[in-house]
């Protein structure tokens, strides 16, 4: 025979942002750990290699943070003018940055002191970086050229004059030793190949490159530049892929998640914003208090650390895994769970799994055995209608459906009529402007009507009292409400009336969703009243 | 195939729950009453074993015969008592009583005689009286003797007990209760004392039982009140005590076997067990399903059963555990959803029971499956407003079912939901994709799916009285993470505020036509654009329907001032108009004919027609006295070939419609005979036992063996439905073997009777076959029987009259011969 079915609870659409894994995720974050630098920090970039130091570059400094430290563990502040683009190689163990005044300073990370100084570049150096094979450094400057340098012998190799404008971002392959790409205000992006003197691949972007990216596999590209970032496909020779109009500022940086499955890009308009690198969906955004200008994540994701514009280092940090604290609460013996599941099936046995038992809610066990006031009881704890506040109207929509509303709210004392009076103001104050709150009230409009029951106590409890008179200000409230939308909806369907029929077709969808509201609140608002006059 | 009459008829069976089922003495059978026929099920594995044939009207009563436990009495309102072997479905009396009889009783140690209820000239006065039924071997046997025993009583069989071994009668009217002693020839009435001044008191007695061994009456009240009454011999110093639990109409009463305890259920759908008559010691079975109407135990006392208004029959053993159902088509509501096909199961779906859709197997016509709709508990309450099922349709595949359920208390207030179920190929069922509350603003009036669902998106489309039809179309969520398939509202289109009313693809699922009271808008499905719109001024559009195939360029309307039309949609015009008050228009999918029920006042009449022009192709007067509520065009598993043009439309499809009294009928070629007869079968006792693997096995290479000698041994197969026909052989086979003569001796006689008949080839194998066929086919499935009896019915009907008409008498007379012989032989021995 069929058990007892539990009360559907109803659920509303959950208006506003959808939580997903990723918010979750992205989320779960503590409050960021502000830094002041001394100037916009322009840079800042991790040590691949543990403890998973970084590099922050800001004005003429470079500080080295430890991962929780909030002063920097080490500066260098040798540079004669602005300081950019401090790089670590993938050991860790060196640092390359440029410089206002041309200059590529490679440092140790022990040392102070620069071990190796690229003179070359005439113009300020906005990018520089190592590429896969350890040995080498690739730069581009203000001096439209692209310079690869030999850190054994300091001396130059290669130099790039393709770009036609300030060369202010690149990126070298982790995986091809000769492979490196440029971004410049020439609207380009061009990839190196250091085995000829050519570029061997050049697209355009539509707008002054500010930031590219490699991916790890070397497939996929991703420019930014003006409010566009961009991935194309480097295997189909430089195809575009996506274009990404997320930001309604420049996008100024880059960055990609540990796991390569997301993709990050900051920007002047003060938002950080992540995408899924299948479907190039914005999954998550967050927000700044200035323009960013870098960003970067660690390894593992395990810290975000943002710079602006104002000179603030922003540093986010994952919130460790909140440990199960153990209560010392006695657990069955071992055997209990073991009973009866050590036995091997034998050939000629027939399994029977009984039936799981079905968990009943506390409300249901209430409403299976007919115990509908104590049901209606516990619905409206405070807890209950705070927490679960669906639940409540499921409930009294269930009792309404069998008839017996009126019965479960007999019989009431002054504190749990106010109780029920409170479940009405609350419902009531909250979620009125909102699509759903519709739903909302056809649940208690049920509830309404019996009220009518109390009618002859009123004035006897000033609480009481007081609780119907506020009610019966929401409700007019409420009602001249619906009376200015219908206005609104009346104006509009005049001005729509105009219009071509075409254009009128979607509105027509909003009239009638709005209409009934306006007349069940009405026909609501009459026990209000009736309860006020007498 | 020979052009036959079409006729109508019957399919779907009828109710189960019109009188309480009985055990057999072994609690291996429960034999209930179903229309003319008695069913006999078997009560393990819920199969229908037998069905017994031969009433002409609705069986009123049926009981076992207290002389032999292997035998069965039934009443019914042709005036006849039927006497039934049901271990093999044959009749073997028949005493004709005269009067229509509305109730059997058979007190435990009456020797011959019976006790009917049956009218008293006025239209509610009904009487006990007691018929002896005459000893007499022939078949046909008059009883007309009827003794008058009890005036006034109740029509109902529920309202009479038999108690204490048939020591007394209970009766119960009304706010009174009779106790007639046989013996004494003494009546003793009870009233209810608070009746005496309050004429509408709620204690009406609605039924009755008597203790099987002490003097105790147990009788329930309209109120929920079960009453015992004792010591009453003497009409003052009666006492009864009062047992209260339900709190509405008892419905049906009943002591189990030992008297220890007593069974009452009601609306709540609830059975109570009341051990040792006490209040406080009472055991429930919750969630029946729907009303208990009847209640019954076991002669062997391990069984109840209990017949619902949702025509079920739930075996529940002497725990109060469920362990069988026994279902019918569901007829207890009003069928709003109408009648639809399963595309997958080819089923016929319509609501059943509260809350549920019942998937109807026509073909083994059993029910399939209930599909739960509504999900919530069910209680069954007077004046309660439920949450009704209103609208379902299926998608063209069957991958799709939207479901329209709501709830309205008053006119402001409308709960209303759609759901929309997809069909899952790994659970084999229906799973709840999308739920929408609110779809519309007012009442759903239509919903149709397009058709074209293999190579496009499905799309559903709901009409609404709120003036607006809304699309909604099946759309992935956005969502990167799961793939959230849901149904999203895709367009609104709405024509002056007029109230939508009906909406229908068309065949390629181009074109829209939604009707707007008296206009019809036709509309594009790709641009939702309004192509064009028809108006005929005569009445609001009741049905509209494209026409299929070749026809699909018509669009048909009927409207409420009794007028049919067609458009041509190539040329936007009126093609034709017939005035014809339709109240069912329905288009076979699988050709291009259109079936219109009309509706008069003296029945319902049934037209075919090709929207390509307006001559009927076949008509048929008065289908049925009532109103047609629905009608459908189920497909045939294996197409018919009739070459007139009047049947042809019967080739592909077969209609099926459900009147007003929730009869569902349909039309068929065949003779009643082949329909409606008992294609018997030689099912023995064992046969109701769970089918094994082995048997299926063994069933199915019978099957092809069968098939393969179906041609060559015609005249072999000829002979077996005879066998149980010829009551001298029946006679000779249900005779013990140990007091026949030697088979040897039988032989020859057997030889010599059949080689009169005309088929000379294979006769002397035939009498020992005979046996060994039937052995032989009491292993084979009921189907496969079918198939083999129809196939010979179909090709010997002529034949078998009279050949069944020369061995009855001859052998007859041979078996008479024989037990003259006085079986002196034995004494040789």
């Amino acid at each position: 025979m069929a058990g007892y079915k539990p009360v559907a609870i109803q659920t509303y659409p959950v208006l506003g942002e959808k939580i997903t894994q990723d918010t979750l995720y992205w989320s779960n974050y503590r409050t960021p750990v502000q830094i002041k630098e001394f100037g916009a920090v322009s840079k800042v970039h991790f040590s691949p290699q543990p403890p998973y130091n970084y590099a922050v570059t800001a004005s003429s400094r470079i500080h080295i943070y430890g991962r929780y430290s909030q002063e920097p563990i080490k500066t260098f502040s040798r540079f004669k003018d602005t300081a950019y683009c401090a790089t670590f190689r993938q050991d860790g163990q060196l640092l390359v940055a440029g410089s206002e005044d041309g200059i590529v300073q490679l440092f140790d990370i022990s040392g102070r002191a620069p071990l190796r100084q690229f003179e070359g570049h005439t113009k300020a150096v906005h990018t520089v970086d190592f590429t896969a094979d350890k040995y080498h450094v690739v730069s581009g400057a203000d001096d439209y050229t692209v310079k690869l340098w030999d850190i054994p012998n300091s001396k130059e190799i290669l130099t790039f004059k393709e770009h036609s404008d300030y060369v202010r971002c690149g990126c070298a392959s982790k995986l091809n030793p000769d492979l490196f790409v440029t971004g410049s205000y020439d609207h380009t992006v061009k990839m190196f190949d250091a085995r000829t003197n050519k570029n061997v691949l050049c697209v355009e972007h539509g707008q002054p490159v500010e930031s590219v990216l490699l991916f790890p596999s070397g497939g996929l590209l991703v420019s930014s530049g003006g409010r566009y970032v961009k991935v194309w496909d480097m295997l189909k020779g430089g195809q575009l892929l996506v274009s990404l109009k997320n930001h309604h500022k420049t996008v100024t940086c880059l960055c990609l998640s540990s796991s390569g499955q997301r993709l990050l890009s900051g920007s002047l308009d003060r938002k950080v914003k992540v995408y899924s690198t299948t479907s190039y969906k914005v999954v998550h955004s967050y927000d700044y208090t200035a323009s960013i200008l870098s960003l970067a994540l660690s390894h593992e994701d395990e810290t975000i650390v943002v710079g602006m514009t104002n000179g603030i280092l922003s540093v986010r940090h994952r919130k460790s895994e909140s440990k199960k604290e153990s209560l010392p609460r006695r657990r069955p013996a071992y055997r209990t769970f073991i009973k009866g599941k050590i036995y091997m099936k034998q050939q000629d046995d027939i399994m029977i799994n009984r039936p799981a038992k079905k968990h009943l809610e506390c409300y249901d066990r209430d409403l299976k055995s007919f115990r509908i006031s104590k049901a209606l009881d516990r619905v409206l704890e405070p807890n209950c209608v705070i927490k679960t506040p669906e639940v409540t109207v499921s409930i009294i929509k269930e009792l309404n459906r069998r008839g017996v509303l009126a019965n479960a709210l007999a019989g009431r004392d002054e504190k749990e009529i106010t109780r029920v009076l409170n479940f009405l103001i609350s419902s009531c104050d909250c979620g009125f402007p909102s699509a759903s709150s519709w739903h909302w009230f056809s649940g208690h409009g049920s509830l309404f009507y019996p009220l009518h029951i109390y009618l002859p106590v009123i004035g006897q409890s000033p609480v009481v009292d007081k609780k119907f008179i506020v009610l019966q200000g929401l409700v007019e409230k409420e009602i001249d409400y619906q009376r200015e939308l219908l206005e609104t909806l009346g104006m509009m369907d005049m001005l729509f009336a105009t219009m071509t029929r075409n254009g009128s077709a979607p509105v027509s969808e909003h009239v009638p969703a709005e209409l009934p509201e306006g007349k069940t609140t009405e026909s609501l608002c009459q026990p209000a009243d009736a309860d006020k006059s007498s | 195939m020979v052009e036959e009459r079409v006729r109508v008829v019957r399919c779907g069976g009828s109710l189960l729950n019109f009188r309480r089922a009985v055990f057999s003495a072994d609690s291996k059978y429960i034999f209930c009453v179903s229309g003319d026929f008695i069913k006999v099920y078997s009560s393990t594995t819920e199969e229908c074993v037998h069905v017994l044939h031969g009433h002409k009207n609705l069986v009123s009563g049926i009981l076992l015969n207290p002389n032999n436990h292997l035998q069965l009495y039934s009443c019914s309102f042709d005036g006849t008592i039927k006497l039934w072997d049901y271990l093999d479905g044959i009749l073997i009396k028949t005493f004709t009583v005269g009067p229509k009889l509305h109730a059997l009783f058979i007190p435990p140690h009456a020797e011959d005689s019976v006790f009917l209820t049956i009218l008293k000239e006025d239209p509610d006065v009904f009487q006990l009286v007691s018929v002896k039924l005459p000893k007499s071997s022939s078949q046909n046997v008059e009883a007309r003797e009827r003794t008058f025993v009890l005036d006034y009583v109740n029509r109902s069989p529920k309202c009479i007990d038999f108690g204490n071994e048939g020591d007394y009668i209970a009766a119960v009217r009304d706010f009174y209760l009779s106790v007639y002693f046989l013996k004494k020839k003494k009546t003793c009435n009870f009233t209810l004392p608070s009746t005496k001044n309050k004429k509408n008191a709620r204690n009406r007695f609605t039924c009755v039982a008597c203790h099987p061994k002490e003097d105790c009456i147990a009788s329930g009240h309209m109120d929920g009140k079960i009453r015992l009454w004792r010591n009453f011999h003497d009409e003052k110093q009666y006492t009864y005590t009062c047992l209260h639990w339900h709190h509405d109409m008892v419905m049906d009463l009943a002591f189990t076997v030992s008297g220890s305890s007593l069974l009452s259920g009601g609306r709540e759908c609830v059975l109570v067990e009341w051990r040792d008559g006490a209040e406080k010691n009472k055991e429930f079975l919750p969630r029946l399903g729907s009303t208990i109407e009847h209640i019954s135990v076991s002669p062997a006392g391990d069984l109840f059963c209990t017949s619902h208004s949702d025509n079920k029959i739930t075996v529940i053993q002497r725990n109060l555990d469920a362990c069988a159902v026994i279902q019918g088509l569901v007829k207890d509501r009003s069928i709003s959803t109408g009648l639809m096909v399963d595309p997958k199961t080819k089923a016929l779906v319509l609501n059943g029971k509260p809350g549920h859709l019942q998937f109807y197997s026509l073909q083994g016509d059993k029910q399939l499956y209930n599909l739960d709709i509504i999900q919530q508990e069910y209680i069954n309450d007077d004046g309660l407003i439920q949450i009704e099922l209103k609208k379902a349709a299926f998608s063209h595949s069957g991958t799709w079912l939207a479901t329209v359920e709501q709830r309205q208390e008053n006119p402001s207030e409308l709960e209303m939901q759609m759901k929309l179920w997809v069909y899952s190929k790994k659970t084999q069922g229906f799973s709840l994709n999308t739920k929408i509350a609110m779809p519309h603003d007012d009442h759903i009036t239509a919903l149709c799916f397009n058709n074209a669902e293999n190579y496009e998106r499905p799309m559903l489309v709901t009409a609404s009285r709120d003036g607006h039809f809304k699309v909604w179309v099946l759309a992935d969520d956005s969502d990167i993470y799961k793939k959230a398939i849901g149904w999203t509202c895709d367009f609104v289109g709405s024509y002056h505020k007029y109230q939508a009313t009906n909406c229908c693809f068309s065949e390629d699922s181009s074109l829209l036509a939604v009707s707007f009271e008296e206009i019809v808008t036709v509309w594009d499905s790709e641009t939702w654009e309004l192509k064009c719109t028809f108006c005929q001024r005569a009445g609001k559009i009741r049905h509209l329907c494209f026409g299929r195939l070749t026809c699909s360029k018509f669009l048909l309307g009927t409207t409420e001032n009794a007028i049919l039309c067609c458009w041509n949609l190539l040329s936007c015009s009126l093609q034709w108009s017939a005035k014809l008050n339709v109240s069912v228009l329905e288009a076979d999918p699988y050709s291009d004919h259109v079936a219109a029920v009309m509706q008069s006042a003296a029945g319902s009449d049934l037209f075919v027609f090709k929207p390509s022009e307006p001559r009927p192709l076949y008509v048929q007067r008065t289908i049925s006295r009532e109103e047609v509520q629905w009608g459908v065009f189920v497909p045939r598993d294996v197409p018919e070939s009739f070459t007139s043009e009047a049947h042809q439309w019967l080739n592909r499809s077969q209609f099926y419609f459900l009147t007003q009294s929730q009869c569902l009928l349909t039309f068929s070629t065949k003779s009643p005979e082949e329909k409606l007869t008992p294609t018997s079968k030689q099912l023995l006792a064992e046969e109701s036992l769970p089918t094994t693997p082995f048997s299926l096995i063994l069933g199915k290479h019978r099957q092809q063996q069968d098939a393969r000698s179906s041609e060559t041994s015609e005249n072999e197969l000829v002979q077996l439905p005879l066998t149980e026909n010829i009551p001298a052989i029946n006679e000779l086979l249900h005779t013990p073997a140990h007091v026949l003569p030697s088979a040897s001796f039988l032989c020859s006689l057997f030889v010599n009777s059949l080689l009169l008949s005309k088929e000379t080839k294979s006769a002397e194998e035939v009498p020992d076959e005979v046996d060994m066929e039937e052995n032989k086919d009491s292993d084979d499935s009921d189907e496969e029987n079918d198939v083999t009896e129809k196939a010979q019915e179909t090709h010997n009907t002529d034949l078998r009259d009279d050949v069944i008409h020369q061995l009855s008498k001859y052998e007859e007379k041979e078996l008479r011969k024989f037990r003259k012989v006085d079986y002196s032989w034995l004494a040789a021995l």
